[in-house]
């Protein structure tokens, strides 16, 4: 049985823990590579990040890209909001047919 | 275009036609195999882009009242509160097969089954504001956890639509040209050895005869 982590600043995060994800908080980058390497290699299926951290990791975050599992998404957390999320669906467009058909470039 | 050097011998012909056929074959099927893949995966970026404006919508409203709670509650009040959660969220996840890509499908069961059950506090000491920013959350989970599922899905049919692309492009414009190139070679080759075979036995037939019966000698005579 899988599990659905979330893991970010505290602030963003916190209420997830309410709604039974669990949480994990991290305050840098170094701290949230190491953590989110263990929890992929756990019992987590889907990994909530936030954008803010995504972007800094996305080096790692890459190598688990092809794999079927675990999932990891970006949401947005309480600040600094980059929109990343919509931008990685937008580059599996691309990647896929070779140009942005589906949002126009908005 | 025949770079490699190819034996223009009849076993290489042979050999060459039915590894054109084959590839032939596998062009047509791997760009039966892109289409479809496209088109599905089409549908689900836009679910997916759907879903995920919905749930940056949802999140940043459930933020907002969790800023709300805050700005209210004593912080230490607000950590105990949340510090045993009462609900618990459970995956199952099981894999469908889209055109050989495995996709993960998400099943999920939550510790309990009643929504207005979740709060994990007593309602004395907190705000209600921070019952509206955990039910707003709890609200577009199983959002969230769709677009996990689509999002993941569109990530890797993503990535198998690129490689079948690349594959479909080298046997169409690589492989397939270079063999008929190839075959294309062999048969003049052998049309020439024949044709050269074919001279060689006439010349040889006229010096054959000629020698017997001395034909040309002959022909000055009666001139």
């Amino acid at each position: 049985m899988y599990r659905v982590a979330v893991l970010g600043d505290r602030d963003s995060i916190y209420g997830f823990a309410a709604i039974g994800l669990d949480t994990f908080p991290v305050e840098d980058a170094t701290e949230a590579a190491k953590k989110l390497k263990k929890l992929a290699d756990g019992r987590y299926a889907v990994i909530y990040i936030t954008e803010s951290l995504q972007a800094q990791l996305e080096t790692e975050i890459y190598n688990y890209v092809s794999l079927q599992l675990p999932a990891i998404i970006p949401i947005p957390g309480v600040s600094d909001n980059t929109g990343m999320g919509m931008r990685n669906v937008k580059k599996s467009v691309e990647r896929a047919v070779g140009s942005d058909i589906i949002f126009n470039n908005d | 275009m025949a770079t490699t050097q190819v034996n223009p011998t009849r076993m290489e012909l042979t050999r060459l036609k039915k590894k054109l056929a084959t590839a032939t074959r596998g062009h047509k099927l791997l760009k039966d195999k892109r289409d479809e893949l496209m088109r599905r995966f089409l549908d689900m970026v836009k679910e997916n882009k759907a879903l995920r404006e919905k749930v940056e919508a949802g999140i940043h409203a459930a933020n907002k009242n969790f800023v709300l709670a805050r700005s209210v509650m004593v912080d230490e009040i607000l950590n105990v509160s949340l510090m045993a959660p009462r609900q618990e969220v459970y995956l199952d996840t099981h894999t469908k097969n889209v055109m050989s890509v495995n996709i993960p499908e998400f099943e999920y069961k939550t510790k309990t089954p009643d929504e207005n059950d979740i709060y994990p506090y007593g309602y004395a000491f907190t705000s209600s504001d921070l019952d509206d920013a955990v039910k707003s959350l709890a609200n577009i989970l199983p959002d969230m956890l769709k677009l996990a599922e689509v999002e993941k899905s569109c990530q890797l049919m993503a990535a198998e639509i690129e490689k079948t692309r690349r594959r479909v492009n080298a046997l169409e414009h690589v492989m397939i040209p270079d063999m008929q190139e190839k075959i294309k070679y062999i048969v003049m080759k052998l049309d020439e050895n024949e044709r050269s075979t074919q001279i060689r036995l006439m010349k040889v037939k006229d010096m054959m005869l000629e020698a017997a019966h001395n034909y040309s000698q002959r022909y000055e005579i009666n001139q």
